[in-house]
């Protein structure tokens, strides 16, 4: 279907230059309102050195560390197992001491573990924003069977326990799978598991914000002038959610990272020796802790400031670009 | 009414039937699509030819799936027998198959382990629904006050903190440096009533602090919005008592979206009994799964799972229930 040249040329010329004079000053009043906010700012600095501190692990872990999976039964009681010395055998050497029945290196255990955390939670985060944000719009859109369809799946998958479907998962996977093996194929299995059960957040929001926008006059105009359904969705729906779905998946990651500890905390999760928060956990429990509070401490104030810097980053990001936003 | 409670159940029967589905494949399709067989996994650990033999004819792994789906749904309905020639079985509903660590039935298991994630749940939810939606209440009223800004920097750090994380920290100022419950363990109820409460309450404290946040912040947002209608007004104009106001008009149309987040929240909170459970050492239904998954006793996990599941869905549709029967605006008219 063809419009007349008339219409064709007054809409070429007019409607997109609005679109993107509104799109511009969204992203911009959003950054100028989040510069103001202080906590946000700090939290995106320190995850900003997080990430290279993750990036660059091996760099630091050789200046000030050993490497990550190396024992050192020298420094334990052979009658014990823990750490010679106090506060689990810190010194200038170990800056948080060693393991107890292997001797590993906290420090570069806490640092390797930033890698891990950030690696599946960012990955899994994407794989969630991906699928929520199709079927979202999907269901939002098209509406009718379809939104029956993924409304109720995405109520059926916040429902389910996941931490067990996900213990359930990682049990029927075997060694070797999509030409993965080891620790490569765990972290895929994590990625796939957490974004599975993490999807139906975006993909709420984004129905929510579709089923709004699909009235309004600037997408009857883009069907009347013939644009098909994919060319709607991605075209005109997809820059209007970008912004509360950035929101959210900044939300969302915290979340993520939790999971991600949980499940090797559990001992599902990446496989041993591979250094994670939630494996350096592990180890801390059964009695450890309680002889050295730092085989605990170092983990879980790593897991804990992460989570908290995302979840300010997040609050603040919500202040700033979805000012009617809040609660969940 | 009889017409939206009777959909709802239709609905939720229609759910389960799905995820008995979902379950089926996940444990006897995929397995087999990525070139495990399913008889070894059920099997356990290294088994030998004629034990995989055996458990492929006792299973029925031989068979069409559609079979398999068949008798797998039976048993779980109706009971069914287990037949590999010499070794007969009659396994009674709800059948989960048996383990093969132990050849205790799944069912017996889940049974056992219930009674601990149910105590640590159901104690938890009451401890962070009245602590969650009081101060969250007290927030919205005195908003912007001392109260509020504490109770913000509170339950930000709460919704920061894992549990296996504070669980571990507690575990090691209440039991190991001030020695106020010495080896906190899990007490049955019906042994000591005293005695599973105290054991109980570090984990409840702990697994409520999580949810405590949430809840503290939802009640705050809903009740702000309901503050600023104008029933509200009318009814403080009508010279009403500010604690009606805020108990009677305010509070009980703020309560409805929570209601409905805490019947979806309900296998979020199942998830985070598992992992304070297994911080604190009890043997509740994620032990048994856990364990399950280590010692790779498949029947034990796929039995936890679909219990859950189960469970879970169930339960749902009996928040929306009554949901329906408190609240008439919620019914379809």
């Amino acid at each position: 279907m063809t419009a007349p040249p008339g219409e064709m040329m007054v809409d070429s010329v007019a409607a997109p230059a609005v679109v993107q004079t509104e799109g511009r000053s969204l992203w911009r009043s959003g950054w100028i309102r989040l510069r103001r906010d202080k906590p946000a700012m700090i939290s995106g600095i320190f995850l900003i050195l997080l990430a290279l501190i993750a990036i660059f692990a091996p760099v630091i872990v050789s200046l000030l560390g050993h490497p990550p999976n190396e024992p050192h039964y020298d420094l334990l009681d052979p009658n014990t197992a823990a750490p010679r010395g106090r506060f689990g055998g810190m010194s200038w050497d170990y800056l948080l001491g060693v393991e107890p029945v292997n001797g590993r290196d906290i420090f570069s255990r806490t640092v390797y573990g930033a890698r891990v955390s950030l690696l599946v939670a960012l990955l899994a985060t994407a794989t969630a924003v991906i699928i929520g944000t199709v079927l979202g719009m999907l269901a939002g859109y098209l509406g009718g069977l379809w939104d029956t369809i993924i409304a109720r799946l995405m109520d059926l998958l916040l429902s389910v326990p996941s931490v067990l479907f996900a213990i359930a998962i990682v049990a029927v996977i075997p060694n070797k799978a999509f030409g993965l093996s080891g620790s490569g194929l765990r972290i895929a299995v994590l990625v796939f598991v957490i974004g599975i059960f993490a999807w139906p957040y975006i993909g709420r929001i984004v129905r929510g914000q579709v089923l709004s926008l699909r009235e309004r006059e600037f997408i009857e105009a883009s069907r009347s002038l013939g644009a098909g359904t994919f060319t709607v969705m991605f075209r005109e729906l997809l820059p209007n959610v970008a912004a509360p779905v950035l929101v959210y998946s900044t939300l969302l990651i915290p979340t993520n990272i939790l999971n991600e500890a949980a499940l090797s905390y559990l001992g599902v999760g990446v496989r041993p020796p591979t250094a994670s928060w939630g494996d350096s956990l592990a180890v801390s429990s059964h009695g450890w802790y309680s002889i050295e509070p730092i085989f605990m401490l170092a983990p879980g104030l790593a897991i804990f400031a992460t989570v908290l810097a995302f979840n300010l980053l997040g609050d603040g990001l919500r202040d700033a670009f979805d000012p009617r936003g809040g609660g969940r | 009414m009889a017409r939206f409670i009777l959909g709802r159940l239709i609905g939720g029967i229609v759910i389960l039937w799905l995820v008995s589905v979902l379950a089926f494949v996940l444990f006897f399709v995929i397995p087999k699509a990525l070139g495990n067989n399913p008889a070894v996994l059920f099997a356990g650990r290294s088994p030998d030819p004629a034990t995989i033999a055996g458990v492929t004819k006792k299973l029925g792994l031989d068979r069409s799936y559609v079979d398999q789906y068949w008798n797998f749904l039976r048993g779980v309905f109706a009971g069914r027998h287990f037949d590999s020639g010499s070794d007969r079985s009659w396994c009674p509903a709800p059948c989960l198959g048996y383990s093969f660590r132990n050849d205790q039935p799944v069912w017996s298991q889940i049974v056992d382990a219930l009674p601990v994630t149910a105590s640590l749940s159901f104690g938890a939810a009451v401890l962070f629904l009245v602590v969650g939606v009081s101060t969250g209440v007290f927030s919205a009223v005195r908003r912007g006050g001392l109260f509020d800004r504490i109770a913000a920097a509170v339950s930000l750090a709460g919704v920061s903190l894992p549990v296996y994380f504070t669980g571990l920290l507690l575990l090691l100022l209440v039991s190991y440096k001030w020695h106020i419950i010495d080896n906190v363990h899990y007490v049955n109820f019906t042994h000591n009533p005293a005695l599973w409460a105290w054991n109980l309450i570090p984990a409840w404290l702990v697994l409520s602090l999580l949810y405590t946040a949430n809840y503290q912040r939802l009640t705050r947002a809903s009740m702000i919005e309901t503050l600023g209608e104008d029933y509200v007004r009318t009814a403080r104009a009508k010279g009403l008592r500010e604690r009606t106001v805020i108990g009677k008009h305010a509070l009980r149309p703020a309560l409805t979206p929570i209601v409905t987040i805490f019947g979806l929240d309900l296998g979020v909170l199942f998830g985070g009994a598992i992992l304070t459970e297994h911080t604190f050492g009890f043997r509740g239904l994620g032990a048994i799964s856990i364990d399950a998954v280590n010692t790779q006793d498949l029947p034990v996990t796929m039995g936890v799972t679909l219990f859950a599941a189960f469970f879970i869905i169930l339960a749902n549709v009996l928040v929306d229930v009554t949901y329906a029967i408190i609240d008439p605006r919620v019914r379809p008219s």
